[in-house]
């Protein structure tokens, strides 16, 4: 069970040491952020997380379409539904960031909030896999419903880089990474992060990726499942 | 001579008063937190959490193998 299990425990390890870690270990002193620069561990690793889940959809989307197996249908809509629930954390965790490092501490207006282009994108592309889901429901026939949603799906993920990554940096935006805003990549830049951040942000995002690849896989045998019990009633 | 020391004592009133500026200019963390150890409640709140959210997840994971090994004998 442990040979078969051990990215489980350590999704379980990374995460606790995540935590601990997380918020006992120096951090670099900066204005505006102050101590929420500890959000890095885990607003950040939310969307990493998601990109990863979505990547997989992705590639298992293509491998439907390629030998037109159920099995990977279940798999691609898992994996986007798991992408789209730490999407969702993502952008709640940004939002009450939001509340204090540009409201409180930059004196922003609700209105040049809401213009934010990064929060625009980031809702854009997690509509687009809303519509996924829309459009699975909608399919009565299973082959026909696997066709065309490993089809939308594949759009979704094309869509996902222009709308949370590209635009954000052309435009202008309060976001880390946008051009005006001097800090770079975000959570990726060296005047933001140092040494001791990365050892504690690079772990807590494999810990938040599996814990989200375990969750997936929870609903695939569950899918899988049903399925074979409806097959032999 | 006394000019020497007269520079000396204007360096020094300088630093005097321009050390509180220096600890202004540092970014305000939770420093205090730290210093009486709540920060350790905090982690133990979070850790708690954590282990309550594995622990379904593994009682999930659990019930849907054993629901597995059921579906094999019956079919």
């Amino acid at each position: 069970m442990v040979q078969k299990s051990w990215w489980k425990i350590l999704s379980f390890v990374l995460l606790v040491y995540t935590i601990v870690a997380g918020f006992l270990l120096e951090v670099p002193r900066l204005f505006i952020l102050n101590e929420t620069i500890r959000n890095l561990y885990f607003h950040v690793c939310m969307w990493f997380a998601m990109m990863i889940l979505f990547g997989v959809s992705f590639f298992y989307s293509i491998k439907y379409l390629r030998g037109f197996h159920y099995r990977n249908d279940v798999f691609a809509s898992s994996f986007a539904a798991v992408g789209s629930l730490f999407g969702v954390l993502g952008y709640l965790t940004g939002v009450l960031w939001v509340s204090v490092t540009w409201v409180t501490d930059q004196g922003q207006s609700l209105a040049s909030v809401l213009k934010e282009p990064k929060l625009i994108g980031a809702a854009i592309a997690l509509l687009i896999y809303g519509a996924y889901f829309v459009l699975r429901g909608s399919f009565t026939d299973i082959d026909k419903r696997a066709r065309i949603s490993a089809v939308y799906n594949i759009f979704a993920f094309a869509m996902l880089f222009p709308s949370i990554w590209i635009i954000p940096r052309l435009v202008g935006s309060l976001h880390p990474g946008a051009p005006g805003s001097d800090s770079g990549n975000p959570a990726l830049d060296r005047n933001d992060m140092d040494a001791g951040m990365r050892m504690v942000f690079y772990p807590a995002v494999i810990g938040w990726t599996l814990i989200g690849i375990w969750i997936a896989t929870l609903k695939i045998r569950v899918a899988l499942l049903k399925d074979k019990i409806l097959m032999h009633v | 001579m006394f000019k020497f020391w007269q520079k000396a004592m204007a360096l020094m009133v300088g630093l005097a008063t321009s050390l509180p500026l220096f600890a202004q200019e540092k970014a305000a963390m939770a420093d205090l937190m730290r210093s009486n150890g709540k920060i350790y409640i905090v982690v133990a709140v979070c850790l708690t959490i954590l282990i309550g959210l594995f622990l379904y997840v593994t009682s999930i994971d659990r019930k849907i193998s054993r629901l597995e090994k059921e579906n094999k004998n019956q079919s």
